[in-house]
Order: structure tokens, then C-alpha cells, then sequence
């Protein structure tokens, strides 16, 4: 959501969507690693996962507060730019050439993060981590070093999501939470931790609420729900990912 | 090399150890030996830093790492072999020894450590958690390897594992002693540790209560084992 007006912002003043697009997701990666050393690595040493849940909700509702003050309540709109403006002809249909952008850049995004978990050493390290940090801290790696840098990067991603879903739905300030429940299901259904998992959960999603709106337009978002339902019963660490 | 002077480290509030002392020199083996849940392992983390230690110094060449993190005690020259081995189950075997190799000129190549294990060359690829118990342990041990490490810690490493399996572990340290490492062995299974050892400790309840040279030892082995090792 921040993505969004700061994205929205900057196309304002330099006239440029593709600039907002780059400089959007490295001010909110700036921000969560301010967000991060001040608020929630003071927590890290507690035992309860729920002080950083009420962190982080809490500053999602001053950030939606501040919002409202610095960019008034009333959403604001993103010009699509020029060029990607109008409808390609894509197998004897049109579709807007806004969306066959945005599918292209979610490619390339998934892509990127793929090779960069699978083919770098920071990426590597990544993977370790997330199976025994304790253990990665013993043969000679700093850790916290490590999850800051997810952290930017998720932030950074986010920021990025906001700038490209601004032209679409408009800033608005529900927009991040709405975004969250999407996400979480799409974790919980793929498995957690497993990379190829969210995204096929995420395509799942998608298919769900398009399909559901299109036919049963009222139960588009319980569909989903079962779904997940469905998928915990079957399978509890969700498609991919593994029982504890 | 290493020496542990007056260590005490808790758990919450159980004083696990209770002034621990000991001295292994350079290129030799100490092994630690006593009951289960007298403190070794706990002795071994507080090295590596993983427990923190409220009183007392641990210095390697005089060097204090007691209030260091693991990653720069690591980087100290000390390699970890954990009890229970905690290779990463979901990355290669390749990929588990990477995630120790910061050092592009270590003197443990890739290819040298998979010489010096040849059941890992042959599973390369495959994941951690696909690997026998034997072969887990030999990968943690060449993760530890590729950090070109001063010193060894090896907690436990015969835990589980086939007498042929042992049998070949003891020749692998035996190898390693031979390169210069200084090793600090906790180990239960008695024929393993005095088979390596230079050095021989013994602890009761966290602290050392006895320690001689390997060959003391073994003349008042029966005593010792009556006295200090016996439920
Ligand atoms: N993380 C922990 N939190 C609380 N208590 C612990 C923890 N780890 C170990 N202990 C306790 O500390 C004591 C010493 O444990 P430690 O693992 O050092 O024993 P050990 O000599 O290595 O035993 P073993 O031979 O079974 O491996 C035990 O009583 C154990 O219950
Ligand atoms: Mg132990």
C-alpha cells in the first residue's frame, strides 16, 4: 500500500511510471529495514510470535492513518503509461496491454527469485536458514544479516506489487490488507516455505476467485476458504510443503 | 590451544555447568566422556557460542571468545559438528558443504573432501535427508572441514551408527589429526574415544572431575568407568 503512493507520488512529480516502478520499492525496502532495527528486533530475544503480530498490525494502522493525512482519505489514481495503454489481440481476443505487462513482469519476478534462491550463495544461505539458523550461525554466518536482507527485499517486492496494482484498483487505503488475506491463503495452500508451491498456490487462488466471481459471484471468496479447508484436510503443511 | 578456565552456563535457571576447566593443546585430541546430561554437549555450545556462558573464559590462542557470536567464533577458526548431525535436509550434499565454504583457497577443496569421503561422492546430489546416518555424519563433518578450521568441535558423532560405520569414523579423525587440527571430542562409546585420544576427560554433574593422558587412563580405566561412568 505504502508501494502504491509512494509510486503514486513519484509518477506525480517526475511524470514517470517506470521510475516510480524502481524508485518506489527501494524507498519502502529503506523503510521496512528502519521498521525492522527500531520495532521488531527488539522482540526477537521473546518467546511469544504474538508481540511481533501486534507490532506489525499497529503499524499498519498508523501507516493507514499517516497515509490519510499526507495523501488525503479519497483513493488516488495512476495514469497507465502511454505505451501500455490499449488492447493487444492475444489468440483472436482482446485483452488490455496493461495485463499482458503485469503477467510478463510476474514471470520475470518469479523467475528472478527463483534463480537467485537456487543459483547464488546469498540465496543458498537463504535456503539454509530457513532450515536450522541456529546452524547456519555456527559454521559462519551472521544471521541477522541474512533476515534483514529477506526482509528488504520481501518489502521491496511489496513496495513494487503496490506500484503495479496502483493503475489497476487505484491507491486506496484497504488495498494492503485485502492484498494479505490473498497471501497468507496462497502460503498456507502452497506450503509454507516451499517456493514452487506458492506459486502454484497463488495461480490456484487466482483461477478460483475468477471463475467463482464469474459464476457464483457472491461465494467467490468462501470458495476460496474451502479450498484451503480442502487442502489442510488432505494435505496439513498445505500442497508442497511438509508435516511437521 | 584451546583452554576453558572456570566456565559456568545455565539453562534458564539450571546451573548446568558449574566451573569447568580443561586444556587440549594444539594438534592433539581431548575427549570429553561422562553420563548422559552431565553438561558435554553443553560445554561443546558454549565453545561455539550457542550457549552463553555467565562466568568464566574460553580462549583459543589466547584469543577470548566467550561473549562472541557463533558466526565469528566460527570465523576464529573453530568448525561444529553438532550431536545429531543437523545437516540441512532439504539442500544437496554439495550445497550443505557450501554453506560452510568462505574461503575460496581453503586448503579442503570440494573435490579433496569428497576424496576423503567417497560414500558422499557418490550422492552428491542428492538431499541431506536422504543420506544414511553414516553418511550424514561424514558430510557434517566435511561441512566443518571446508571452513579450514584450528579447531574441531565433535559432539558425539558415533551416535547411532554401524560398528563398521564407527570403525571407519575413528580412521577419518585419525586423518585429521594428521593434517595439524586440534580436535575436542565429546564421545560415549569408550573403544572409539580411547582408540583417538591423547587426552582424557571426565565429567560429572558440570564439572571435571577427572583427566590424565589417554595411557593413565587406560591402566585405571575399570576404576574410572565403576566410579564416574556407571548408573
Ligand atoms: N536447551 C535447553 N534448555 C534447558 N535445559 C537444557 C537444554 N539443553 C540441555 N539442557 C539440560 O542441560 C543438561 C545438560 O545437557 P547436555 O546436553 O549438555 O548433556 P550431555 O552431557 O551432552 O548429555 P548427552 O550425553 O545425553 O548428550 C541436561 O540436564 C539437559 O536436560
Ligand atoms: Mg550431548
Amino acid at each position: 500500500m505504502l508501494g502504491a503512493y509512494i509510486g503514486y507520488t513519484v509518477a506525480i512529480y517526475t511524470g514517470s511510471f517506470f521510475l516510480a516502478l524502481i524508485i518506489a520499492p527501494i524507498l519502502v525496502a529503506c523503510f521496512g529495514i528502519v521498521f525492522e532495527k527500531l520495532l521488531l528486533s527488539p522482540l526477537y530475544k521473546r518467546q511469544d510470535g504474538g508481540a511481533y503480530l501486534m507490532v506489525t498490525f499497529g503499524l499498519a494502522v498508523i501507516l493507514a492513518e499517516a497515509i490519510k493525512l499526507t495523501w488525503g482519505a479519497d483513493p488516488k489514481g495512476v495514469q497507465i503509461p502511454e505505451m501500455l495503454r490499449g488492447i493487444v489481440i492475444v489468440f483472436d481476443f482482446p485483452f488490455p496491454k496493461y495485463r499482458v505487462f503485469l503477467i510478463i513482469i510476474g514471470v520475470l519476478m518469479a523467475l528472478s527469485a527463483w534463480l537467485f534462491l537456487e543459483k547464488t550463495r546469498i540465496g543458498l544461505l537463504i535456503r539454509a536458514v530457513s532450515q536450522n539458523p541456529q546452524m547456519v550461525n555456527a559454521l559462519g554466518t551472521n544471521v541477522v544479516f541474512i533476515r534483514n536482507l529477506v526482509f528488504a527485499i520481501g518489502c521491496g517486492l511489496a513496495g513494487m506489487g503496490g506500484v503495479l496494482a496502483a493503475p489497476m484498483v487505484t491507491a486506496f487505503l484497504g488495498m494492503g490488507s485485502s492484498v494479505i488475506i490473498d497471501a497468507f491463503v496462497i502460503v498456507i495452500i502452497g506450503g509454507m516455505g516451499s517456493f514452487l508451491g506458492s506459486i502454484i498456490g497463488s495461480l490456484l487462488v487466482a483461477f478460483v476467485l475468477v471463475f467463482g466471481a464469474y459464476y457464483v459471484p457472491d461465494l467467490a471468496l468462501a470458495i476460496i476458504y474451502l479450498l484451503m479447508l480442502i487442502i489442510l484436510i488432505v494435505r496439513p503443511g498445505g500442497l508442497l510443503g511438509k508435516e511437521e | 590451544m584451546l583452554k576453558i578456565n572456570n566456565l559456568h552456563t545455565y539453562y534458564g535457571l539450571g546451573h548446568i555447568l558449574q566451573g569447568v576447566d580443561m586444556k587440549i593443546d594444539t594438534g592433539s585430541i581431548g575427549v570429553l566422556i561422562g553420563r548422559n546430561g552431565v553438561g558435554k554437549s553443553t560445554t561443546i555450545k558454549s565453545v561455539i557460542g550457542l550457549a552463553e556462558p555467565a562466568q568464566g573464559n574460553i580462549t583459543l590462542f589466547d584469543n577470548e571468545l566467550v561473549g562472541k557470536k557463533p558466526h565469528n567464533i566460527a570465523k576464529a577458526g573453530v568448525a561444529y559438528v553438532p550431536e545429531g548431525r543437523l545437516i540441512f535436509p532439504d539442500l544437496t550434499v554439495i550445497e550443505n558443504i557450501k554453506v560452510a565454504n568462505h574461503k575460496p583457497d581453503s586448503s579442503w577443496s570440494i573435490s579433496r573432501l569428497l576424496k576423503l569421503f567417497p560414500s558422499l561422492k557418490a550422492r552428491e546430489t542428492n538431499k541431506g535427508s536422504q543420506l544414511s546416518g553414516g553418511e550424514q555424519q561424514m558430510l557434517a563433518i566435511a561441512r566443518a572441514l571446508i571452513m579450514d578450521p584450528k579447531l574441531i568441535l565433535l559432539d558425539e558423532p558415533s551416535q547411532g551408527l554401524a560398528p563398521l560405520v564407527v570403525k571407519e569414523l575413528a580412521k577419518v579423525i585419525k586423518i585429521l589429526k594428521e593434517t595439524g587440527v586440534t580436535i575436542f571430542l565429546v564421545e560415549q562409546n569408550l573403544k572409539l574415544a580411547t582408540a583417538v585420544a591423547d587426552h582424557v576427560f571426565v565429567m560429572v554433574k558440570g564439572k571435571i572431575v577427572y583427566h590424565n593422558p589417554v595411557n593413565d587412563f587406560l591402566k585405571e580405566e575399570d576404576k574410572i568407568k565403576k566410579k564416574y561412568l556407571t548408573l
